[in-house]
């Protein structure tokens, strides 16, 4: 590492304690104040007390991103970033499902032997019990690739071909009414697919509560 | 020292007081105590190699799986910590709480390597003999999953604090800081997030702020004194101080840096909470603070009025325990609590508070407040903010447990 990069990496890490006594300090009191440039609490920030030592030694071996590309399976899911090449229909998906994953998850995906429905929920938030599958929940279609590829099916993963992996995207995100019966999905198509909960979701704003510590004739 | 008349008078006197208020005390046993069989013959040789195990009559001290939310399947599932048997504040390594999302892999460490790469200037991959020749630090951290509770909002489902806090462990843990390896592999200015990825059969992944990597986040291979068990990460797994279990992800292979978060299924359809208006809050990874009174708790039963010390466990994902209050009347009337040394950042503190139980119905509570001033809430306070729908996420409201004239310890969260 330069020393131009170490300074700049010193730097970094001193903005980050000064942010976070600086929050502390203006937060009257009131508990975690300190956020990550994106927002994130991140709870009490100190003590900074396993910062890299100055004198340390190297063990890391050098590798290229082509040694890393088998492991290099994320997809980030907003915009897609990560889907590979491939492609893969309803019905191909239709397919897929009925030779790998009814077992567990049942016929038409409403829920079998292992797992229950990944169908429906659409709308039912507002109301109790909350009904949490891909197409009520997921805000990104593509978490549907990421997560099937990395993860199912559960006796097998990482088994599925990326065509696989997009054809059963697609059937079960038009098993959930999201896409229609003739949809494709790929690296292009799938980060445009229009998901209900989109904008379901809030950046953690806690400490919310206001408790008081009330010592005699509470309540 | 020479006895004067007066001291052996005096010892005279007290020997016979002694002995009077003895006899006075105790009714004889029916049989004077017998000398135990393991005065008379030799126990057991020392093996020549061993792991030692818990004396045979400690068996019904085990982690357990939940059997109030019964999974269908045990490869996505959890088992949770007798913390009703556990003094002090560190659990025992065959007692650590345990969640998977696709069982546990016996990992080969000599096979297995950690990669860096992303937006840094150098990837790089380093085996576990290269982790373990790094400078090592190791630190008292509590842990636990942002699950924990989740059967016990408004009425009570679960029986002992096991079920009820069981996903909760105390240890200490020996690693790298992740800022060593990162700074070694040099991360570019336009990274703000790390994936953390797991080798198990579900790779879980997660994303984390580069302010916490940078801040205290260790890479760790051993607690309390060993390598880590399979079930908690063997060989290498990540360790974020404070923040929910699941984040800290076990059998790690691989950190990527990016710009952004990847909003993985694990952090969007999982690990958010309802909130009203059907909104969901993301990326709530402070385990806040929170403490539960862990004997006597529910299951349990006393033995008739008189003392007890009352005693539990109280911790903070952002800081230091300040205090811990107890209330025997439901939460009209509370007392301040002892807390026992060592009081440490993002740790189980062991609170105590002597009670004289007269027999009559009490409801103990106890409630923390931390470093920050923030006081734990009621399971009302958080319904203030939030939608308590299905099998919601971090959970740390004041537990409620009742005692009967009978001397039975229940589980009265909700009803209190």
């Amino acid at each position: 590492m330069s020393s131009a990069r170490r300074r700049s990496l010193l730097l970094t890490v001193v903005a980050t304690a000064c942010l976070a006594a600086c929050a502390n300090l203006g937060g009257g009191g009131g508990g975690m104040a300190a956020k990550s440039s994106t927002g994130i609490p991140l709870g009490a920030s100190g003590p900074h007390d396993v910062q890299p030592l100055p004198d340390k030694p190297r063990f890391g071996k050098a590798v290229s991103e082509a040694d890393i590309a088998a492991w290099n399976i994320d997809v980030r899911t907003p915009d897609g970033a990560g889907l590979p090449p491939g492609r893969g229909s309803v019905a191909q998906g239709r397919e897929v499902y009925a030779a790998k994953c009814v077992a567990c998850h049942g016929a038409d995906a409403k829920g079998g032997s292992v797992y229950g429905t990944m169908v429906g929920g659409i709308g039912s938030f507002k109301g109790s019990p909350r009904v949490l599958t891909p197409g009520s929940m997921y805000p990104y279609a593509p978490i549907l690739f990421d997560y099937i590829r990395r993860a199912m099916p559960m006796d097998r993963p990482q088994t599925l071909s990326a065509d696989e992996v997009y054809a059963l995207s697609a059937y079960l995100l038009n098993l959930n009414g999201v896409v229609p019966a003739d949809a494709v999905m790929d690296a292009q198509s799938m980060p445009k697919v229009q998901m209900p909960n989109r904008d379901g979701f809030m950046i953690d704003d806690r400490p919310d509560t206001q408790a008081a510590r009330c010592m005699s004739n509470c309540k | 020292m020479a006895s004067s008349p007066s001291r052996r008078n005096f010892i005279r006197k007290t020997a016979a007081l002694t002995g009077s208020a003895f006899a006075a005390a105790g009714a004889a046993r029916a049989a004077p105590l017998p000398v135990p069989s393991t005065n008379r013959e030799p126990g057991r040789i020392i093996d020549e190699a061993a792991y030692g195990m818990p004396s045979k009559f400690e068996g019904h001290v085990k982690r357990r799986r939940t059997d109030v939310l019964k999974n269908r399947q045990n490869l996505s599932d959890w088992s949770m910590t007798p913390l009703q048997h556990q003094p002090g504040i560190i659990t025992p390594n065959g007692l650590v709480y345990e969640r998977h999302h696709a069982g546990t892999p016996d990992i080969d460490p000599k096979a297995h390597r950690l990669v860096i790469h992303g937006l840094v200037k150098q990837p790089l991959e380093f085996s576990i003999d290269d982790l373990h020749r790094y400078p090592s630090v190791s630190r008292f951290y509590f842990l636990e999953c942002s699950g924990n509770g989740l059967t016990d909002w408004l009425k009570p489902a679960s029986t002992t604090v096991q079920q009820t806090h069981g996903l909760l462990s105390g240890a200490l843990w020996t690693g790298v800081p992740m800022s060593t390896l990162l700074d070694e592999a040099g991360i570019d200015p336009r990274g703000k997030w790390a994936l953390l990825e797991g080798a198990d059969a579900s790779a879980h992944t997660r994303s984390v702020p580069m302010e916490k990597m940078l801040d205290d986040a260790l890479i760790v291979y051993a607690m309390n004194g060993e390598a880590l068990r399979p079930e908690n990460g063997y060989p290498v797994r990540a360790l974020l101080p404070g923040w929910e279990g699941n984040i800290s992800v076990k059998w790690l292979r691989r950190i990527k840096i990016g710009e952004q978060p990847w909003h993985f299924r694990s952090e969007t359809a999982r690990y958010t909470d309802p909130m009203p208006d059907g909104k969901w809050r993301q990326f709530s990874m402070v385990m806040e603070t929170k403490s539960v009174i862990t004997n006597p708790s529910g299951g349990m039963n006393l033995k008739g009025p008189g003392f007890y010390e009352v005693t539990g466990l109280a911790w903070s994902g952002s800081g230091k325990v300040r205090a811990v209050d107890v209330s025997f009347d439901a939460g009209k009337n509370w007392r301040e609590a002892k807390l026992e040394e060592p009081i440490m950042d993002k740790c189980l503190t062991r609170f105590k508070v002597g009670w004289n139980w007269d027999g009559s119905p009490a409801v103990l509570m106890s409630r923390a407040v931390d470093s920050n001033g923030y006081v734990q809430p009621s399971v009302q306070d958080i319904q203030k903010k939030r939608a308590i729908v299905g099998f919601v996420q971090h959970h740390n409201a004041i537990q409620p447990w009742s005692v009967n004239a009978q001397g039975e310890v229940r589980n009265v969260i909700g009803q209190a």
